[in-house]
């Protein structure tokens, strides 16, 4: 299953980043999981929402450079080596992460790992067939991210 | 004091008779070439006729325009073994002019230059470092061989590299530079980090700045600096380049010599001419160039002729400080940019959306370009190295064509502000 990630074009100066999730905290767009990368005057802000495609609408009718792609959101054991056991499948399969994040699920039991790679389909079946689960949008919506205020 | 006392303080009648004569002869040469023939052959253009300065008027202004739809020949007026050097305009590709020049061409262009840096001062016995850049550009060779015939002797240390530079007037005790105003300024804070002081630790007397616009008060500071005197000038490719008009010690105006050139200066609207005292737009008629003669040329830059005479005696009008342009041209580190040039090759650029601006900045003591891009929205593929990778290729498409190194900033689509009407392409910070 693929998930999709939104990413915006924001100069970097105050206020972009509010200017997003203002629009998003409107339409009642949940955000899962965010990362912003800079390069001096410029950066990407990184979004993980509920319904991308509705935000998608609603940033862009704002005005905003808003793009859509496809990535994969890995369901990963949150215990040491959790991660590891993931990235060195793709590093011996060659397959290149350009971009990648994650966030604990609730329970410490599980987290989702976010990788962008360069060979999306390949990366699926191979991690797929290495006993991942990967989540779409919906399966994404449904989970609970840990939350420090619930003990 | 004087190079040439005659040619320097002939009265004025003498200065039109001479300005007629030689007129008449620069229009006789002028026929030769292809684009003046058709001219005066459409225009009923006799060079026989012409009995006063004034009857100038009858011919056509000449535009850049014109001298690069001719390109490369369309203004030569003698045959091509006639012709022993070329000069083209600074950098601007699409954009150049060339001047072709005949060994007598070269030696009056010379004269003239030598006649110049004379009356500012300079002597057989001073050292003179040539800190222009060689080559196209006319700032370099143009004053190597006026400062050669002054006798001085002549250090060809061209453009850049601070430290050679300073070690050199050091070494060879170097009384004379030719520097850019801007670089001068930033030449100083190199002397700084060095430490050394360039009142007590050099023997220099006198710079010659040009090639650049600026204010009385950066001459000011420049003479502070360096504890010298400096002369500002003015000059043109496609009038040689510099010798056309020169400060002489009282520092009141740039003469232009007037028996080289006719001077009018017009009101660049109504194309009229204005009375001394009044800014408008400089025109000038090169009276001793056989290579290719240019008449009436709309230079584009805007000054007024200081009205009086000038109390060293001579007598060739004084033209003021260059007040700025009547076209869009930006002038930074001595290179001429136009704004087109730059929209043309960032429009060349895939990714790059349709609104820019160009920001000219003076950072501490340097001139610095900052050009905003906005991106197309299509391009966005939702990732930082694309930019980057945009950002990159762009500052080098424009390093490579403008011979500047831009700072570039990719902006939101839309994130420029949009404009109604003529686009502001340029803001210009550097004003004092």
């Amino acid at each position: 299953m693929t998930a999709y990630q939104l990413s915006i074009f924001a100069e970097n100066k105050p206020g972009r980043l509010a200017a997003v999730t203002g629009i998003l905290a409107k339409e009642k767009i949940n955000i899962r999981a965010t990362t912003i990368a800079t390069s001096d005057t410029f950066g990407v802000i990184n979004l993980i929402v509920d319904d991308p495609q509705r935000a998608q609408l609603a940033l862009s009718k704002a005005g905003m450079t808003v793009n859509l792609r496809e990535v994969l959101a890995v369901l990963i054991e949150d215990k040491p080596g959790g991660l590891d056991k993931l990235t060195q499948m793709l590093a011996k399969e060659n397959i290149n992460i350009n971009n990648a994040y994650g966030f604990v699920l609730e329970g410490h039991k599980k987290a989702v790992f976010v990788v962008d790679v360069d060979q999306m389909e390949r990366a699926q079946k191979l991690i797929e067939r290495g006993g991942f689960k990967t989540l779409d949008t919906e399966a994404l919506s449904a989970i609970e991210p840990f939350h420090y205020m619930k003990y | 004091m004087y190079w040439d006392r005659e040619a320097e303080t002939m009265d004025r009648g003498k200065l039109e008779s001479i300005q007629v004569e030689r007129l008449r002869e620069t229009l006789r040469r002028a026929r030769k070439s292809p684009y003046y023939g058709k001219l005066f052959r459409d225009a009923g253009i006799e060079p026989e006729q012409v009995n006063s300065v004034d009857m100038i008027k009858a011919i056509p202004f000449t535009t850049k325009d014109d001298l690069q739809a001719h390109w490369p020949y369309g203004f030569l007026a003698v045959m091509k073994d006639e012709v022993i050097r070329m000069h083209a305009s600074s950098g601007t590709t699409g954009r150049s002019i060339v001047v072709f020049h005949t060994a007598s061409d070269i030696a009056g262009w010379t004269d003239v230059l030598a006649r110049s840096i004379y009356m500012a001062g300079m002597r057989k016995d001073d050292v003179f470092q040539n800190m222009m850049s060689y080559g196209l550009f006319t700032g370099g060779l143009g004053f190597h061989y006026a400062a050669e015939k002054v006798g001085a002797l002549v250090i060809p240390a061209g453009a850049g590299n601070s430290k050679r530079q300073i070690q050199l007037m050091r070494d060879f005790e170097t009384t004379v530079i030719h520097i850019i105003p801007s670089y001068a300024i930033h030449l100083f804070t190199v002397f700084g980090e060095l430490k050394v002081d360039p009142k007590k630790d050099t023997k220099l007397k006198m710079a010659f700045i040009g090639a650049e616009p600026h204010s009385e008060k950066m001459r000011k500071k420049i003479e502070e600096f360096y504890g010298i005197k400096a002369y500002n000038s003015y000059g043109l490719s496609e009038m040689n380049g510099p010798g056309v008009s020169f400060e002489c010690p009282a520092q009141s105006g740039m003469h232009i010599w007037e028996d080289h050139y006719v001077v009018e200066v017009i009101d660049p609207e109504t194309l009229t001419p204005v009375p001394d005292g009044e800014e408008g737009e400089l025109v000038l008629t090169t009276l001793m160039r056989e290579g290719m003669p240019v008449l009436r040329y709309r230079t584009k830059d805007l000054t007024r002729i200081i009205p009086g005479q000038c109390e060293c005696g001579r007598t060739h009008r004084r033209i003021d400080r260059i007040k700025g342009r009547t076209d869009d041209m930006m002038i930074l580190k001595g290179v001429n940019i136009f704004p087109l040039q730059i929209e043309k090759k960032l429009m060349e650029i895939p990714g790059v959306g349709t609104n820019f601006v160009i920001i000219l900045e003076r950072e501490g003591n340097e001139d610095s370009m900052v050009v905003k891009v906005e991106v197309q929205k299509e391009y966005f593929a939702g990732d930082l190295k694309q930019l980057e990778n945009l950002r990159k290729r762009i500052v080098e498409e424009l390093r490579s064509d403008i011979l500047i190194t831009p700072k570039v900033s990719l902006i939101e689509p839309g994130g420029l502000p949009s404009t109604e009407g003529k686009a502001v392409r340029v803001i210009d910070n550097r004003k004092e």
